[in-house]
């Protein structure tokens, strides 16, 4: 089981979150401008990285926030959480 | 190159020379600079593309590269489970092609893969399980894929270990039962193939990473960079399963998958019990017994994306706390290995088996949590793919152009697996 760091709460086991996907994809901010390409991208193409990936987890058993990790998904360790909103790292 | 035959007279006359007299099964060729088509992914879905590719298509100049040993991803890392009972028609088509393939694959690669068809059920615990159930049974009927509905007492009658009783979180209500589903055996798909292929003059390349693509000045595939040296050839096929992101992304070929860890595990080896086997997408247990005699449990999904081969524990546990609920007898069974595959998953949890906007580069990815049971309809279609340029017309709905043109084929419901 994986330990994550919630920017707010500290180290909790994995079970009390959940896994919100990759992270930083934008909204697209006028949609109706947005062509199929675009549209393709936003709801199904995803970075699916071998190595350093940044991803939102949610502690839904805890604080109940949204914030954002990095974790090596060759190892699965993680190298640090930061607060939605926040540039990564 | 002829190959001895398998047979039940070779394996005792061969016994009364104490077994010495075997050939290899398959050589160990060292890496030509050119072939007329490259496979990339020694498992099942790609040395069965090859075999397709040599056998009916003619093409035997030709190579599996296999970036460890062969069979070792996910080929031998499933729970072995055949069935067809897809809900779409595109998918039912796919799948019944494949069970139709693993009938007689036995005696078309003379290698015994143990097909089992023993019947596969998958359980309904609650009225919209029994709707959904019910809508898949009536839509598999359609396309001509056998399903029928139980009812509980008809489904313990089926698998005498199952606990239908009112006294546990969520009872069986009743169950759909694909009596031509079954089992095989998971590493013979990969050696039978890998046997079949060379003996056609495929050469089956282990330990042989790709690096890199070449292209020509039109973009199209000129060749590929190995760990083994520069491998010239204008087709590629690429079946790498939860590697596939990071090997399309060498030709700049970006799919819509993401690649999870999905575990099993398996017990101590006990007498024969479990005549079938049993899925419940609802409280996520799916089990069945192999000829050692071990109990096969699939266990779920983990939430993040991994290339790691391993999962979280308590996955596990979650899928044993439904089998001891379901089949109370196997509460005090230990359990013997656990491990985990890496499954590339698409949006629709449908595959795609197509061209790519690469010409001379193909693909056939996205099995997520199912792709043993379609190793041979899927080679099958690959190797038309790849030899026409062309998809057959069973696999011509699975191309990658349905995200953007809102074609999906969504077969959650029927991938068993949660996700």
């Amino acid at each position: 089981m994986l330990i994550i760091d919630c920017p707010y709460c500290g180290k909790r086991p994995e079970i009390e979150f959940s896994y919100g996907g990759q992270a930083h994809i934008a909204r697209p901010v006028q949609p109706a401008d947005y062509d199929d390409e675009q549209w393709t991208g936003f709801l199904y193409m995803r970075s699916n990285e071998r190595g350093m990936r940044a991803e939102r987890w949610r502690h839904v058993r805890g604080c109940g926030r949204f914030f954002n990790a990095l974790r090596d998904t060759t190892t699965d360790q993680f190298h640090g959480s930061y607060k939605v909103g926040e540039p990564r790292p | 190159m002829t190959r001895q035959r398998f047979s039940a007279l070779s394996l005792f006359l061969r016994g009364l020379s104490r077994h010495r007299s075997w050939q290899i099964q398959w050589r160990k060729p060292t890496p030509k600079p050119a072939y007329d088509a490259v496979i990339v992914g020694g498992g099942g879905h790609g040395l069965g593309a090859a075999y397709y590719l040599a056998a009916e298509h003619g093409m035997t100049n030709i190579a599996v590269l296999e970036k460890s040993w062969i069979g070792g991803g996910n080929t031998g890392r499933n729970t072995t489970i055949i069935r067809s009972n897809y809900l779409f028609d595109e998918s039912a088509a796919l799948y019944d092609h494949s069970v139709k393939l693993w009938e007689d694959l036995a005696q078309v690669l003379n290698y015994n893969v143990m097909f089992s068809p023993r019947g596969v059920m998958m359980l309904a615990h609650t009225v919209h399980d029994m709707q959904s159930a019910q809508r898949h049974i009536h839509a598999n009927r359609c396309n001509g894929v056998d399903n029928e509905w139980l009812t509980p007492e008809q489904a313990k009658e089926f698998c005498p270990a199952l606990n239908i009783g009112s006294n546990i979180r969520y009872p069986v209500l009743g169950a759909a039962l694909q009596r031509r589903g079954g089992t095989a055996r998971h590493d013979a798909v990969a050696w039978g193939y890998a046997r079949a292929a060379d003996a056609l003059g495929v050469d089956i390349i282990e330990n042989c990473e790709v690096t890199g693509m070449i292209r020509d000045p039109s973009g199209a595939i000129a060749g590929l960079e190995t760990s083994r040296g520069e491998i010239r050839t204008r087709k590629v096929g690429v079946s790498a399963a939860g590697n596939t992101s990071v090997v399309m992304r060498l030709a700049g070929v970006d799919l819509p998958l993401e690649s999870y860890p999905l575990q099993a595990l398996v017990s101590e080896p006990i007498k024969p019990v479990f005549p079938c086997v049993v899925m419940s997408n609802t409280v996520h247990a799916y089990i069945s017994q192999s000829d050692k005699g071990e109990l096969v449990i699939g266990a779920g999904t983990d939430a993040y994306t991994s290339y790691t081969q391993r999962g979280a524990l308590h996955i596990n546990n979650h899928t044993l706390d439904a089998i001891c609920e379901l089949f109370p007898m196997f509460r005090r069974m230990r359990m013997l290995r656990n491990w985990g595959g890496i499954v590339d998953v698409t949006p629709d949890r449908s595959p795609i088996i197509a061209k790519t906007p690469v010409p001379g580069l193909y693909v056939n990815c996205g099995w997520g949590t199912g792709g043993f049971k379609a190793t041979p309809g899927s080679a099958h279609v690959f190797a038309w793919t790849i030899a026409r340029d062309e998809p057959h017309p069973i696999n011509a709905a699975f191309n990658i152009e349905r995200f953007r043109e809102g074609r999906l084929i969504g077969e959650a419901a029927a991938a068993a697996v949660a996700h």
